[in-house]
């Protein structure tokens, strides 16, 4: 055998065309082709609009929700639910998420609640099982015999379901793309919008980009614009020995669209949210790859080394006998979500024993654990291996056929529990629970975003938002329901408006921006560079910050962008493509911290800890805080936790949806 | 004796995120596309196996895996500080991913 000769390098693959200049002009402009951009895109199609979507990676694949779903959530309208969208909301308090979150958004949540089953039963029409067609789980307690559909956690209220073919969803997506005759642009990494006159704060006419093959530059012109990328991940931890296979957010989560919108003018809130989230932790292991009961898994038995159980209770702390009592709400309450990390008392569901490190410490547990799917009742125990593991994001391949290739049988094996200290078995999902975490890792239902009104619109003329691109971000269903929403909203705003007028100059500003890093040889890669902006966020910007470590954050920032950033190379457009993430890195931290500042007091909803302002949750400060850049200068506003419900808004949810949903 | 050795950068980490059996791979470069980060990239000479040039940058989502048109061509795997193992319940025996002489694959596909 040869040995290959590293040294030497090997010409590019792909043809190189730097600066070469693609004219594209479309009705409506999507920014991200994850799930949220593709129902915005498919519904704007639906009704008449020329349709341009832009990834950086492969739209048939890309963004959070493109290697599956399993469970479908707050679908309240389908013919099983016994909570409506009025009573969900009702018990939804934080509107973040409907399970873990304060400061979150009601528009979203309501028109999540409204939309997603019609989301779900629009993905069916496009080819995508979500329900028992081939009568497998006859007889399960979460299966209607009816109606076929198939629920989880809650088999009372049934309002979130299963889906069996969630695996290949984006790919269902996709082929509606193509069918609709939508322009797609994969491997496009958009990396500024272009506003009337080049102004900032003005309306938004359009978007550049960089097609992270070939170099070649794109100028998309469209009267309406949707933004709809991830929210930016990876801020506060870089390291790809670590994090790969772990990370829950995928790696081209790097923050272009908040940093366009912001050097648009946009308004952002509250983007000084610094929550650790789920599978945040560095040393974490695969998503659902260790044995845990949390999510895909709920409701699994958890036995310790030698076989004893750990015992699940209710709300109140009843033991609770049966496996089937953990999918039912406690005597007297209407309906829960996942065990106790709700907000309220009145929606904590069944949980395992919130006392288990304690025990664990005392000796009454031993390490390690093991989820024990061979003790769950058949049903149960191939809805979580085979239906849940098999159809969610990042389990098909690498959970269900590589462990089942190594020989993982369900009906006999018992997964273990990843071994960490025993505080770290407070919270279930154990796969992603241990490690220094990632502070505000953004997007899933927790980072901050744009402001946006009952319209997805946002304080831009011309911009929309749907999916992570909102506060706080979203799931599946939160995602495709906004994505719907946002489509029939910028179809109707394309109709009406001006044609876009681009400013040249801002072209060529942005051209000399982006291509620099390839006249540079001897800087620094973009590895190093990236490592180090994230020291920065976990020094100056971490779980707990005053007013000096983050200006003096800021310092440090300004400083690497004067310095080592622009000195950074790329020697190949991959290679630019991520430098330029970098920049843009640079750019959120700023945001982050300059948003940070500007909330002067502690607050435990956003795990926001100023060292300076002590005192928690002052009455004064339980608001939204908002910021924007107005020719250098930070203008930070304020508005309501509510605001959605406050003129000039109607009072209640269902007016606001029915005058502006456009349906 | 004089052995041959070479100057070379260290092996990147993870390394083996995608291994691609040359045997089976048609060079259809299909892998490639679906990539969301561009971990493969098509091989210079036309019809053979792509080359994994960004194992670092892998988000282990198994896209690649999922959409190859030939069986056993591609298969991704777990760095090794990402491997787990369980225990067989009655026997007692425990497994993990990557062992020596593995127990027999369980072929049950998934529901759906």
């Amino acid at each position: 055998m040869a040995e290959p000769n590293y040294m030497q390098a090997v010409d590019w693959p792909y043809p190189v065309h730097y600066g070469k200049e693609n004219e594209v002009g479309a009705d409506v402009l999507v920014l991200g082709g994850g799930i949220a951009g593709c129902h915005a895109a498919i519904n704007a199609a639906r009704r008449g609009a020329k349709v341009a979507v832009v990834d950086k990676g492969a739209v048939i694949r890309s963004g959070l929700g493109g290697t599956g779903v399993d469970h479908w959530h707050l679908a309240c309208t389908n013919p099983c639910s016994k909570i409506t969208p009025e009573e969900m909301m009702g018990l939804v308090k934080g509107f973040g998420d409907y399970f873990y979150l304060e400061y979150g958004n009601g528009i979203t949540c309501y028109i999540t609640c409204k939309e997603s089953y019609d989301a779900l039963l629009d993905c069916e029409k496009m080819g995508v099982k979500v329900r028992d067609v081939d009568d497998e789980f006859v007889g399960a307690e979460f299966r209607d015999e009816k109606t076929k559909l198939m629920f989880a956690y809650d088999y009372e209220n049934k309002f979130c379901i299963r889906v069996n073919g969630g695996a290949d969803i984006k790919v269902a997506l996709y082929n509606e793309l193509k069918r609709l005759g939508v322009k797609i642009y994969d491997r496009v990494m958009a990396t500024s919008l272009l506003t009337e006159g080049g102004k900032q704060g003005a309306r938004v006419v359009g978007a550049t980009g960089l097609n992270v093959r070939t170099g070649e530059f794109y100028i998309f012109k469209g009267k309406a614009t949707v933004l709809s990328t991830g929210a930016p991940a990876g801020l506060w931890i870089f390291s790809t020995e670590l994090a790969g296979a772990a990370l829950f957010q995928e790696p081209n989560l790097t923050g272009e669209g908040t940093a366009m919108a912001w050097q648009a003018g946009a308004d952002l809130t509250p983007m000084e949210r610094s929550s650790s989230m789920l599978a945040s932790g560095g040393l974490s292991y695969p998503m659902y790859g260790t044995g845990n009961a949390h999510n895909t898994w709920y409701a699994c038995t958890i036995v310790d080394a030698n076989g004893k159980e750990i015992p699940w209770i209710d709300r109140d702390g009843k033991v609770l006998k049966t496996v089937s009592e953990r999918y039912r709400p406690a005597p007297g309450q209407k309906t829960f979500f996942y065990g106790r990390m709700a907000p309220s008392y009145e929606i904590w569901g069944p949980s395992l024993i919130p006392d288990l490190p304690e025990r664990i410490m005392k000796g009454e547990f031993v390490l390690p654990l093991y989820a024990d799917l061979p003790s769950m009742p058949k049903h149960e125990r191939r809805a979580i291996w085979g239906l849940m593991i098999g159809h969610e994001g990042k389990t098909r391949i690498p959970i269900y056929d590589k462990y089942s290739k190594a020989g993982f049988d369900p009906d006999k094996d018992m997964l273990q529990v990843n071994v960490m200290p025993p505080d770290q078995y407070v919270f279930t999902a154990w796969w992603g629970s241990f490690g220094p975490r990632q502070w505000r890792t953004g997007g899933f239902c927790n980072g901050g975003g744009l402001v946006f009104d009952w319209d997805l619109k946002t304080s831009l003329e011309g911009l929309y938002v749907a999916g992570q691109s909102t506060y706080p971000g979203a799931d599946h269903s939160v995602a495709a329901c906004s994505g719907r929403y946002a489509g029939r909203k910028v179809a109707q705003y394309a109709q009406t408006a001006a044609e876009p007028v681009i400013e040249r100059k801002q072209i060529d500003v942005e051209k000399a921006r982006i291509y620099a890093p390839l006249k540079r040889r001897d800087g620094m890669g973009w590895k190093e560079l990236r490592a180090g902006l994230c020291r920065i966020m976990q020094d100056y910007c971490g779980e707990y910050k005053n007013e000096e470590t983050l200006e003096m954050g800021l310092r440090w920032l300004n400083s690497i962008r004067e310095s080592e950033a622009s000195t950074a190379y790329a020697r190949n457009p991959h290679e630019l493509a991520r430098t330029l993430e970098c920049l843009t890195h640079i750019t959120v931290g700023e945001i982050v911290m300059h948003a940070s500042l500007a909330r002067k007091a502690s607050n435990s909803a956003l795990e926001f800890n100023r060292l300076d302002y002590p005192e928690k949750d002052p009455p004064e400060w339980n608001k939204l805080v908002t910021i924007r850049v107005e020719n250098g200068d930070i203008k930070v506003g304020e508005l309501s936790l509510n605001y959605w419900l406050l003129p000039p808004y109607a009072p209640t949810y269902e007016e606001n949806y029915r005058k502006h949903s456009g349906l | 004796m004089e052995e041959k050795a070479y100057m070379v950068p260290n092996p990147m980490t993870p390394g083996q995120v995608i291994i691609i059996d040359p045997n089976l791979c048609n060079g259809c470069n299909t892998c490639v596309e679906v990539c969301r980060s561009d971990v493969l990239v098509p091989n210079p000479e036309k019809g053979k196996p792509p080359i994994v040039l960004y194992p670092d940058e892998c988000w282990f989502g198994g896209c690649c895996v999922g959409h190859c048109p030939v069986p056993g061509a591609i298969r991704m795997e777990h760095p090794l500080n990402q491997r787990v193992g369980w225990k067989r319940k009655e026997t007692g025996e425990y497994f993990r991913i990557g062992m020596k002489n593995p127990p027999p694959p369980n072929t049950r596909p998934p529901v759906g």
